[in-house]
């Protein structure tokens, strides 16, 4: 995906939960990252965020950091 | 199946408590209270004549034929319209009786033409029956004095004729288009042997008629009927079935004669549509058989190449090769697919899990992506289900009904019709909508409030709405306190009540005087019961999440949740949206919406389906098309959709396709995404397969085969021979045997099978050993969640702004004769009505720009430009235009932009800056459509080249 688009997503994600106590908020947009989307694009914006993560809401840095991926499942048939 | 007869009691059913007890004909019966004689007497299996009552409608008793004695009685009322009474003892033949129905008949024939052998009704006309069942042997008066066989057809509608020659005045039309219909097109003009019918001094297709049916099913005579009838004869056998258009879920009787489709009948029994249909459902058919219609299967190697018809093998066998050797090449999560919303549950079901189980990834998506998945996120976090909380009859115990971004009328014309009925025997409305839509003032029915926003603010609106609610005291504190959870409760209200959420503050941005915004939230919460309905003009914004969920915040608040009368409906578009979302089509959930990183849930399916299955979501369609321009992404299965023409920014998409390496099609027609396509496998209409559609109430509804798959198979056994091709075989001999594994994999199918739907015609979901015979209302006593759950909604304006460049703002939307893409209405004759996508414009916005009516514009925003003819339009408020995307010529996704839902990445269709101008030429993209069109879609017939 490209970048710009990437950041604007993740920022409307960040904006809706910015309304929350900031734990909650944090909280809320790394569950929204897990439970939707897919591993390529969590790849993008934990890379993203390493390289400073420039233009991304504060409240998905934060998210982001905390995102880990875990090991797939299946096995490639 | 043999042609089935309904029967029909003459007048409506009545719902009543108390029972009364009278005597017909020596026969004890026991009817509800306010059921009238004719209706007692053929309920007890007592037939009495009759010509101007039908039970569709209220009786009117003008014909006389339905005369009867009543013991104690002076005179022969007519059964019509007398109310059975406790005690009455009833005789419905007598010498007397018998003399005065052969006078009455006598005078109706002998002013009837006599060609009942030629007539298009004959066997089927009701004043045939009635001469027989009176036992009319003569007509005394002869033909030759005054008549009315002279007067001309009226073939003006496309679909059914009007010969008033044969009209008898029973008035059975006037009163369905009144009553069923709600749309008061016909009256009886004239008096006494003056008076005839006329669709208010015009020709039908000139009328205000908007050829739903309704009076050619009650016509008793042939005076309105179906052209096709008249073309093709009866049929000779009926397959109930259910509507493949919108998501009312109208249930039909195809009647067919052989394999041909003879016409199609609204269904008495449907409970989505109690006999009642719009001119979709009941005439626009044709398509199912129409010479566009694709039989063979097609592969070509590049998009440039012409089509090349092949054997089913080999075009199956191709497609599972080409996945596989992607894969191979590029990763197991290079490949995905796109299911259908307008095929079957179990069709929907068969491709997520070949997905699933076969490609080995999550990268299934469906079309409900783009139009109400923010319904599913909204309604699942704060109920608990992904789904609307009523069935479409709780509208009759509506006191106030709240529409929100819908055009019912339009949209859901059936439902708009059971609406329409409710508002006309007093409950009040709310209009919330951009536009002036017809449901604001039509006959009889007049909304209390239009709240005319501007595009892109309903969730100022909503919070403005709550706002009053919480601050002038209306909350329903008990309900909220008992159902729902206190501290999200108590948050929510603290956010709401601040002052920036009045209607003071935000009538600046939504353009909404706030004194109306006050009078409409203290009707909504204090009118009664309350009744939310929605369409996609909530979803479909940067912020439709955030609106779904502030509908639900302001039902919970006012305590309009778990009782009928209330509740928060979405009103879902295509036929099986519903079906389609509860089958598992989404990358991130399996059926039954149960998230894939769910352990217990995942390891179930992988012991049924005996594969490892990805724990993590797949891609959506949008980032399906990211990732294949990134080139990661090389290969599409979609089953009968078409995301070129439906889908967000044109040219995103198509870049997207093109770069894909292997798209394989499956569909009736050669659609705009077929362009892009390598493979072209041919697909089965509704008509053609059995299976199950849910409509926008949750019900499951039977489909069933009328006629043999035209290509060979049905959708459901093509995804099966591909599957089996990619070394995942699947064995089901029936859909009922998916249906089956329906029911075991997914708790809210727990109970469903093919043996209850046919036993009980239909059951809504959830369906299990809580509720065996299906839910109807849900959150009865507590929420599926358990407590309903109040989120924050703050306002936050989309990033899509006018400007000086782009200083209007687009919205767009649908009308009644156009479905969608328009693949099957556009291949029909409701193209009368609609055969061109238009752009509706303000006369203030049109006026300074010079523009003309009916004269071309172009119409361009930041991501294209297209070029389409103005309708100048007061139903707009200044600075919005309107257009449809029915016709693909139009383009009118080129238009608009990749902007979306933040949670559910649903397109933003219904705001896009735009400039207006006069135009002389089709736009760059529509001349580059046509022509690529034409290069994409040769077919080299296997006799040579096409
Ligand atoms: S087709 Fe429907 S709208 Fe038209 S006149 Fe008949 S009942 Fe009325
Ligand atoms: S058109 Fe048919 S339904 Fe209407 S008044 Fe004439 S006979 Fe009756
Ligand atoms: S209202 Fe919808 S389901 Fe009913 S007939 Fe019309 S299109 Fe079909
Ligand atoms: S059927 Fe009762 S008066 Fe016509």
């Amino acid at each position: 995906m490209n970048a710009e688009h990437m950041i604007h997503n993740a920022n409307q994600i960040a904006l809706y939960f910015s309304s929350y106590p900031r734990e909650e908020a944090v909280a809320g947009v790394l569950d929204h990252l897990k439970k939707y989307w897919e591993r390529r694009m969590k790849d993008q914006i934990i890379q993203y965020v390493a390289q400073g993560g420039a233009g991304l809401h504060e409240l998905v840095v934060d998210a982001v950091k905390r995102l880990d991926v875990p090991q797939k499942h299946a096995t490639p048939r | 199946m043999a042609l089935i007869q309904e029967t029909d009691y003459g007048t409506p059913h009545i719902l009543a408590k108390t029972q009364v007890t009278l005597e017909i004909d020596g026969k004890p019966v026991t009817v509800p209270a306010g059921t009238s004689i004719m209706r007692a007497a053929v309920e007890s299996g007592v037939p009495v004549p009759k010509l101007c009552a039908t039970d569709s409608v209220e009786a009117f008793g003008s014909c006389r034929l339905c005369l009867v004695e009543i013991e104690g009685r002076k005179g022969t009322p007519a059964s019509c319209t007398t109310l059975a009474e406790p005690g009455m003892k009833v005789r419905t033949q007598s010498p007397k009786l018998a003399r005065m129905r052969r006078g009455m008949m006598e005078l109706y024939i002998s002013d009837h033409p006599l060609d009942c052998l030629t007539c298009s009704a004959n066997g089927n006309c009701e004043l045939q029956d009635m001469a027989g069942v009176v036992g009319l042997r003569e007509v005394r008066y002869g033909y030759d004095g005054a008549n009315h066989l002279q007067p001309g057809k009226d073939l003006s509608n496309p679909y059914f004729s009007f010969e008033p020659s044969k009209c008898i005045v029973c008035s059975r039309c006037v009163r369905a288009c009144e009553e069923v219909q709600g749309t008061f097109a016909l009256t009886i003009q004239g008096r006494g042997f003056a008076s005839k019918v006329s669709a208010g001094g015009t020709d039908f297709l000139s009328s205000e008629c908007v050829s739903c049916g309704a009076c050619v099913q009650a016509c008793p005579t042939a005076t309105l009927i179906e052209k096709s009838v008249t073309e093709k004869g009866q049929g000779d056998r009926s397959v109930v079935t259910t509507c493949a258009y919108c998501g009312v879920g109208c249930s039909f009787k195809a009647e067919l004669k052989g394999n041909e489709v003879v016409r199609m009948v609204p269904y008495k029994d449907g409970k989505a549509n109690h006999g009642h249909s719009c001119v979709k459902g009941r005439f626009s058919w044709g398509y199912a058989t129409h010479k566009d219609r694709i039989l063979k299967p097609m592969i070509r190697a590049k998009i440039t190449d012409p089509w090349k018809e092949v054997s089913w093998e080999e075009a199956i066998g191709h497609a599972a090769s080409e996945f596989k050797r992607i894969q191979a090449k590029y990763g197991r999560d290079s490949i995905g697919g796109i299911t259908s919303s307008r095929c079957t549950d179990e069709e929907t079901y068969l491709v997520q899990k070949m997905i699933r189980a076969a490609f080995g990834n999550n990268n299934v998506d469906t079309c409900a992506r783009v139009c109400h998945s923010p319904t599913g996120y909204g309604l699942s976090n704060t109920f608990g289900t992904s789904a609307g909380t009523q069935d479409f009859d709780s509208v009759n115990d509506a006191d106030v009904i709240l529409v929100i971004g819908a055009n019912p009328t339009d949209a859901h014309p059936v439902f708009a019709s059971q609406m329409k009925r409710r508002l006309r025997e007093g409950a009040r409305l709310i209009v919330i909508d951009p536009r002036r839509i017809d449901l604001i003032k039509s006959p009889h029915v007049q909304a209390q409030f239009h709240l005319p926003l501007k595009p892109g603010t309903n969730v100022a609106i909503i919070n403005a709405l709550a706002h009053v609610v919480v601050t002038e005291g209306l909350v329903a504190e008990s309900y909220v306190k008992e159902r729902c959870d206190v501290a999200a409760f108590e948050l929510w209200r603290k956010f709401i009540a601040e002052e920036r959420n009045s209607p003071e503050a935000v009538e600046a941005v939504t353009g909404v005087p706030s004194a109306d915004v006050r009078a409409a939230a203290r009707l909504y919460a204090t009118g009664g019961n309350g009744a939310i309905y929605y369409g996609l003009g909530v979803t479909e914004h940067s912020q439709g999440s955030t609106m779904v969920i502030g509908m639900a915040n302001l039902a919970m608040a006012t305590g309009n949740l778990g009782r009928r009368g209330v509740g928060v409906n979405p009103l879902r578009g295509q036929n099986n949206v519903q079906g389609s979302c509860d089958m598992g089509s989404f990358p991130h959930e399996f059926s039954g919406y149960r998230h894939v990183s769910n352990d217990a849930v995942r390891v179930s399916f992988e012991q049924a389906w005996g594969v490892p299955l990805q724990g993590e979501p797949g891609l959506r369609i949008s980032n399906m098309l990211d990732a294949a321009c990134d080139g990661t992404f090389k290969g599409l299965y979609v089953q009968g959709e078409d995301i070129v023409q439906s889908d967000p920014n044109t040219k995103h998409v198509s870049a997207g396709l093109a770069a894909m390496e292997c798209v394989v099609i499956q569909d009736l027609f050669l659609n705009e995404t077929a362009s892009y396509a390598h493979v072209f496998l041919p697909g089965s209409s509704f008509l053609e397969k059995d299976g199950t559609f849910i409509n926008a109430e949750r019900r499951i509804g039977m489909v069933r085969k009328a006629i043999p798959p035209m290509a060979g198979y049905a959708d459901w056994e093509i995804t099966i021979k591909l599957s089996e091709a990619l070394g995942y075989p699947m064995h089901y001999s029936h859909p009922s045997e998916i249906m089956d594994e329906i029911a075991r994999m997914t708790p809210t199918f727990a109970g469903v099978s093919y043996e209850k739907l046919e036993r009980l015609g239909s059951v809504q979901w959830p369906c299990n050993e809580k509720a065996p015979e299906g839910t109807p209302i849900m959150h009865i006593g507590s929420f599926v969640r358990g407590k309903g759950r109040f989120m924050i909604t703050e306002f936050i304006a989309t990033d899509e702004r006018t400007t000086d460049r782009f200083p209007l703002i687009l919205t767009t939307g649908r009308i009644l004769s156009q479905y969608n893409v328009g693949a099957q209405t556009r291949r029909t004759e409701n193209n009368v009505w609609h055969s061109e996508d238009v752009l509706e414009i303000h006369p203030w916005d049109a006026e300074n720009r010079g523009i003309r009516e009916g004269e071309l514009v172009s119409l361009t925003s930041r991501a294209g430009d297209i070029t389409l003819p103005a309708r100048i339009s007061e139903r707009m408020q200044p600075g919005v235009v309107y257009t449809t995307f029915h016709h693909a010529m139009t383009g009118a996704n080129v238009v608009t932009t990749e902007f979306s839902d933040w949670a559910t990445s649903c397109p933003e269709y219904k705001v896009t800056a735009v400039q207006v101008q006069p135009a002389k030429r089709l736009s760059e993209w529509q001349e580059h459509y046509k022509e690529a069109k034409r290069r994409t879609t040769q077919i080299l017939s296997q006799t040579g080249a096409d």
